[in-house]
């Protein structure tokens, strides 16, 4: 038999044979991978672990259609972590519902072999036929690599390619080294192991490296002078914290200014979109099901698009730049002090502006348990849909006199709000670190790579990954729970002879029969029955609540649609007759502390993999909002405010 | 002389160039040990602390076998060095 009738015999065996990349983190692993796949992958997570799935397709130059698979980056196979117990179980066979795959592709830096050829070591002992990939090799030349592939590939036993996954060279020589091994009888060996190596053995290891290299490479890279330029001002001890401020407050600047203008779009073309499907079906309850719940639901997640993308493009080009890696160097020790990772300072600054990009920017912490802290804590940073509420109560409860030359109280209470919760986050990290997720301090072993540039292409699938997983997995969740709000609140009917002039059809509906039934439980936290009632569809998006309180207020009289400015200031007047100013206060802490927004449970749930943990978060920040209204309000009754 | 020379790598101060003499010691677990060598810290190599974080200089950036390593003090003074 020739070899082209092993290679049909092996597609009739296996349709879709798998490859996996594996390789250290920062070697270039996802650049090649999008290189070799063209950037369409599926991206999802393991079961039951917050570690991200990747698999790509690509179809090589015979025709033979290659399943692509990613695994974490990792600099061993001992299982410490969830990520190296993924990759050993994959690459032994032994993961559920993992294929076990045909043929590995080490991913080596060209640029520090020294070091990332430990673990192409520890892939070779596993017994799969291997390709081994030098990522980066143009940027090795340029620093001075003189490497001999024919040693260095004889010396190994495995095929050497050498590639810039940047520009796709020696992708189409990659795939026929894959397709040659398919096609061997290597392929056929099923004998696997990996044991454990002692300290002395991954020293050999090591010392094994030095002497082949030592045969195969007349000249080692230099070091990057650019590197190390940019690192003396970057890790300065006095300019590199000034700069890490400056960038984030350009990023914020971008998110709050930027964002605005496309947010009001999507809000208005679903308006619109919302008014015009409404007028082409003519009223009725299916109309008001799909205009009222489902487009208007959709309209609350996509609303928050623009802000995602913005925030990671930031984050992808700080990360594909080799930047966020110094960010967390410099924010350790200060991140330290509540027992956060240097790693969760950017996903909860990105809180600041919504909690849903700040919980998907954790993806860069690599402990499980520091990742699932700063998931927890990060909805506790004040975002922007807090933003309308708390404008409408401070407006409405608040006396705008000036302190202390041009400073408002107003704007006093504002700022005091932000700092509220930024201080109830690093104390709820502080408490979870000792209690629910105790643990060692994670050890910090962290490599600096050297700045690149980001390449645009990476950027942009980076993004679309994003968006994606945003999108579908959060827009389902939300769209299912917006359909229920929508049915509570609409239904049953009033009876058309007896709406009485000062309720409005939602007090007479399911939520306000919740809300009625729920005065009782906020009554101790000075909320009344219409509060609880307004509560019920905010529970889905904070700003929500703006407007059904005006619901519940019937403040919107016999008009359809108020205008937008006149709404508030028509409402915050009805407010502060019917409350008093403990209610107020009480509500504003609520808004400080609770968890009201349907989007962070869904992608929590997404990034967590198990509904046990948005579930907690809503337990947890519930009872925390529970407690702190009660308190405002008791002590503000106390002082005579009540 | 010689003895005096002798620290471990969480004692240097930016700028100190040493040869790592031993990784771990009788305090250190075995999983920080294999983690040290993982990333490329073995007896034997020259190291160099090149940054300081800005708060309590602390962690530190080394440089070894050519990639810079963060770490910090606490996990560096188990790596036994000779100061060059």
């Amino acid at each position: 038999m020739g070899n082209e009738g092993i290679e049909n015999n092996f597609q009739m065996r296996n349709p879709q044979p798998q490859v996996a990349l594996a390789g250290n983190p920062n070697c270039g692993k996802t650049a090649l991978f999008n290189a070799i796949t063209g950037g369409r992958a599926k991206v999802g997570n393991y079961p039951g672990v917050t570690v991200e799935r990747k698999e790509g397709h690509v179809l090589t130059a015979s025709g033979l259609n290659l399943s692509v698979l990613d695994l974490p980056g990792t600099y061993s196979l001992d299982a410490r972590t969830p990520d190296e117990l993924i990759t050993r179980n994959i690459l032994l066979g032994i993961q559920t519902n993992e294929k076990n795959p045909d043929v590995l592709v080490a991913v080596a830096d060209a640029t520090n072999l020294e070091r990332s050829l430990g673990l192409v070591f520890e892939l070779c002992l596993i017994g799969k036929p291997i390709v081994l990939v030098l990522n980066m090799m143009d940027l090795a030349k340029k620093r001075g690599l003189e490497l001999d592939l024919e040693i260095l590939s004889q010396q190994l036993g495995v095929p050497v390619i050498p590639t810039v996954a940047v520009r796709k060279n020696g992708i189409s020589e990659l795939l026929y080294q894959v397709e040659r091994l398919l096609a061997s009888e290597s392929a056929k060996r099923t004998l696997l192991e990996w044991k454990k190596p002692t300290t002395q053995e991954i020293r050999q290891r090591f010392a094994e490296i030095d002497r082949i290299l030592a045969l195969c490479t007349r000249q080692m890279p230099r070091p990057t002078v650019w590197t190390d330029r940019m690192d003396r001002v970057v890790l300065h001890s006095f300019f590199g914290p000034i700069l890490l401020g400056l960038i984030f407050a350009a990023i914020f600047q971008v998110i709050f200014i930027w964002a605005t203008q496309p947010m009001e779009w999507i809000k208005s073309a679903m308006n619109q979109f919302g008014r015009w499907v409404g007028l082409w079906m003519g009223p009725g309850p299916l109309q008001s099901l799909i205009t009222d719940g489902m487009i208007a639901g959709m309209g609350s997640v996509l609303v928050f698009l623009p802000q995602i993308l913005f925030l990671f493009t930031f984050i992808l080009l700080l990360e594909d730049s080799g930047y966020m890696s110094r960010a967390a160097f410099l924010m350790d020790r200060l991140m330290g002090k509540v027992g956060l990772n240097g790693r969760a300072f950017i996903p909860l600054l990105s809180s600041f502006a919504c909690a849903i990009p700040g919980v998907m920017a954790t993806r860069t912490i690599e402990n499980r348990r520091d990742r699932l802290i700063t998931i927890l804590v990060a909805p506790l940073m004040t975002c922007s849909a807090r933003l309308p509420v708390y404008s409408l109560l401070i407006a409405a409860f608040i006396p705008n006199k000036i302190l202390w030359r041009g400073i408002r109280l107003q704007g006093v209470v504002m700022f005091l709000l932000y700092v509220f919760g930024v201080i109830s986050a690093l104390l709820v990290a502080r408490v979870l670190k000792g209690t629910v997720l105790k643990g060692k301090k994670p050890l910090l072993l962290m490599e600096l790579p050297t700045y690149k540039w980001p390449s645009p292409k990476n950027i942009f699938i980076g993004l679309i990954e994003r968006s994606k997983l945003f999108v579908r997995r959060a827009g389902t969740v939300i769209l299912s729970v917006s359909i229920v709000l929508w049915f509570l609140s609409s239904y049953p009917k009033p009876p058309q002879s007896q709406i009485p002039r000062s309720e409005s059809a939602i007090s007479y509906s399911y939520a306000g029969r919740i809300g009625k039934a729920m005065e009782p439980w906020v009554k101790p936290i000075g909320f009344n029955w219409k509060i609880a009632v307004a509560l019920i569809p905010g529970f889905a998006a904070r700003e929500v609540m703006v407007g059904s309180l005006a619901t519940v207020y019937a403040v919107e009289g016999k008009s359809e649609e108020p205008s937008p400015e006149a709404l508030p200031k028509t409402l915050s007047a009805q407010l502060s007759r019917d409350w008093s100013l403990a209610t107020a206060l009480s509500l504003l802490v609520w808004y400080v502390l609770a968890c009201q927004c349907l989007s962070t449970l869904a992608v929590t749930r997404r990034e967590t993999g198990s509904w046990k943990w948005p579930a907690f978060m809503l337990t947890y920040m519930t009872g925390l909002a529970y407690l702190g209204s009660f308190l405002t309000y008791h002590f503000a009754v106390s002082l005579g405010l009540g | 002389m010689k003895g005096e020379r002798k620290t471990r790598l969480g004692s240097l101060k930016k700028g100190d160039q040493a040869l790592i003499t031993q990784v771990g010691n009788a305090e250190s677990s075995i999983e920080l040990v294999e983690r040290l060598l993982e990333i490329g810290i073995l007896e034997g190599s020259r190291v160099e602390v090149v940054h300081e974080a800005p708060f309590g200089k602390d962690p530190i950036a080394v440089r070894v076998r050519g990639s810079l390593v963060a770490l910090r003090r606490h996990e560096a003074n188990a790596i036994e060095v000779e100061i060059l």
